[in-house]
């Protein structure tokens, strides 16, 4: 189970399942994505957050 | 060909995005127009659920056996129409995508008539292609659940730790004759004041008495050919050579510190660096009653741009080590800008402070000047030189880029960046991976960091690297280089030099010298296509005779 659905949950979250691990992703609000998601551009590539 | 060629073409408005610029009705109806064509339709949004399920019912109920998009950018939305081909039983690659928003509507915002005309265009030439596709089907390999970590240092010996106690077999490879890289050089470390030798040796002895790991030190390699899954690895120990295999490759070969000759009056006796600072610590040679400390000696300028991150917290650490041994001996600091991040490493910075250490700001126009028993500097903000009195002076080098970095660069085919350190696949989502599938990077390798940054990269290598040991199987995109006519090829081996992810190799066989493609390291560039002066290589989704045809589909006009 990974508790936080922000950049670093979802991350931990691919890579355990591309490892063959069921995951269960539990994120409180109705949305995964976190601060990211409320970013535009992200540092020092420019692109876009989404 | 003996089937019936039946393309669905779908326009995408993509709300307003598309077909607020361009004329998306009579794009549909022009598409139905095209050799071919049996259904068109189009879509609000294609990619929505409404958009996939007309698709899906499409390729069943029309029986489509090509599939034709004109929506936006293949990089974000070809995989999910492939997909929904897919679902609906139709092979994924007999599909094609035509980007009339980047290339039409978005470039062409003012000017509704040429960018529909275009698109147009682009939407002949994807239907003519189209025709030609031809099925592919995944490709699968094997992955040798073993794994080389080059670099003996804490990095590499974290990184196989963490792989062997996953059940991995793991070869670390050292070219010193001891483990431990610069970890062998430091007295304390921040900010738990851990002893660094203590650490250094429970880690040896672990990664010493693993059955998981074979410790290969006073080793070189000479040689690695293949690609993710089955690497040939060919080491030297001591001058005997040995062969192994293994399926991924972590690269955690450290850095140097930078020796400043000729800056600052350095001798290594008076004027000594950082880590020969922790050398007479761990030795107990240090006696010193007034230490000025430097930074930033032969960083941040002309020649070495970047900043090495770690000297400040370096610095900061041995003033406390110095003042917690006597809190009579004066401690300054002569910095450009202190980088003291994170709640540990700011009150490390605010302790130093309280325990006397004295920071001054100097200007890179106005370095200090190293004199007999003082050091000089120009204080800004009083306007005014002073005189430190001292008796050792230290300066903080960078750690520069091994001198192996390119040697082995070139034999993994990875990249390093302008400073020679070793480059990530991309910044953000491929921070511990290379470009190339199969190798991964950690710690000083890739830049300067922390024994702890060191340790998190380490840890997450061993992740990223442990997906495909854990899979066994490796699944590639079939979008890759064959050898289409065989008999054309010469093998010359030109392809061979230029492929950047080592995908090709020249073979003898009953028809002489002729080259052979790995699909499984293939990521189907073109490079190798483009530059057959025979045309022996196609990539098997876009081949000479597809694209030809779009050529001619868009010379034909409309």
């Amino acid at each position: 189970m990974v508790l936080g659905g922000g950049i670093a949950g979802i991350q931990a979250s691919l890579d355990l399942a591309e490892m063959g691990i069921q995951v269960h992703l539990v994120e409180t609000l109705p949305c995964i994505g976190g601060k990211m998601a409320q970013l535009d551009k992200t540092f020092p590539t420019n692109d876009c957050a989404i | 060909m003996a089937e019936d060629i039946r393309i669905g073409v779908f326009v995408c408005d993509c709300g307003s995005n598309i077909a607020g610029y361009l004329d998306c009705p009579s794009l549909a109806e022009y598409s139905e127009t095209l050799p071919n064509v049996v259904f068109v339709k189009e879509n609000l949004y294609t990619c929505s659920e409404t958009g996939i399920n007309e698709i899906k019912n499409a390729i069943k109920e029309e029986k489509l056996n090509r599939v034709v998009v004109a929506s936006c950018s293949p990089r974000t939305h070809e995989p999910l129409f492939r997909e929904s081909c897919g679902e609906a039983g139709l092979n994924p690659y007999l599909f094609e995508m035509v980007n009339i928003r980047d290339q039409c509507s978005w470039v062409h915002m003012q000017e509704r008539e040429e960018g529909t005309n275009k698109a147009r265009d682009l939407i002949r030439m994807g239907v003519a292609k189209a025709a030609l596709l031809q099925p592919q089907e995944p490709i699968q390999s094997e992955v040798d659940p073993k794994a080389l970590v080059i670099g003996g240092g804490i990095s590499g010996m974290t990184s196989a730790m963490a792989l062997a106690n996953r059940g991995y077999q793991v070869f670390l490879v050292e070219k010193s004759s001891e483990m431990g890289g610069l970890l062998r050089n430091l007295h304390k470390l921040a900010p738990a004041n851990v002893d660094a030798q203590e650490l250094l040796a429970k880690q040896v002895e672990a990664v010493s008495n693993h059955e998981n790991i074979s410790l290969l030190t006073s080793t070189t390699i000479n040689e690695i050919q293949g690609y993710i899954g089955h690497y040939e690895v060919t080491v030297s120990t001591n001058g005997v050579a040995q062969d192994f295999g293994v399926g991924v490759i972590i690269i955690a070969t450290g850095a140097k510190v930078f020796r400043p000759e000729g800056l600052f009056n350095y001798d290594g006796k008076r004027v000594i660096t950082q880590f020969d600072l922790e050398a007479f610590f761990r030795n107990k040679k240090f006696k010193a009653d007034n230490v000025v400390m430097i930074q930033c000696v032969g960083a941040r300028n002309e020649e070495r741009k970047y900043c090495s991150r770690i000297c400040c917290m370096i610095a900061i650490k041995n003033a406390i080590v110095i003042k917690e041994q006597n809190p009579e001996t004066s401690v300054h600091i002569l910095y450009r800008d202190i980088q003291a991040y994170g709640t540990e490493n700011e009150a490390l910075f605010q302790h130093s402070k309280q325990l006397g250490v004295r920071y001054i700001k100097y200007d890179q126009e106005r370095p200090p000047e190293v004199q007999e028993n003082a050091v000089k500097v120009y204080h800004h903000l009083l306007g005014r030189e002073l005189e430190i009195p001292q008796d050792l002076v230290v300066l903080s080098t960078p750690l520069i880029a091994g001198e192996d970095n390119e040697a082995l660069s070139k034999l993994l085919r990875v990249t390093l960046d302008a400073n020679k350190f070793f480059l990530e696949g991309h910044v953000k989502l491929k921070p511990l991976d290379f470009a190339t599938d199969g190798v991964y990077l950690c710690g000083n390798a890739h830049y300067p960091a922390t024994l702890r940054e060191a340790i998190s990269q380490a840890l997450g290598a061993a992740s990223r690297a442990s997906i495909p040991l854990a899979k066994g199987v490796m699944t590639v995109e079939p979008i890759v280089s064959v050898l289409a006519d065989e008999d054309a090829c010469r093998g010359c081996g030109l392809c061979v030099a230029l492929c950047p992810y080592s995908a090709l190799e020249i073979v003898q066989t009953e028809k002489g010298r002729k080259v052979r493609v790995i699909p499984v390291a293939c990521k189907g560039c073109g490079v190798c296509a483009s530059t057959c002066y025979q045309h022996a290589l196609d990539i098997n989704v876009y081949t000479d005779d597809q694209v030809e045809e779009q050529i001619r589909a868009f010379l034909t006009g409309s």
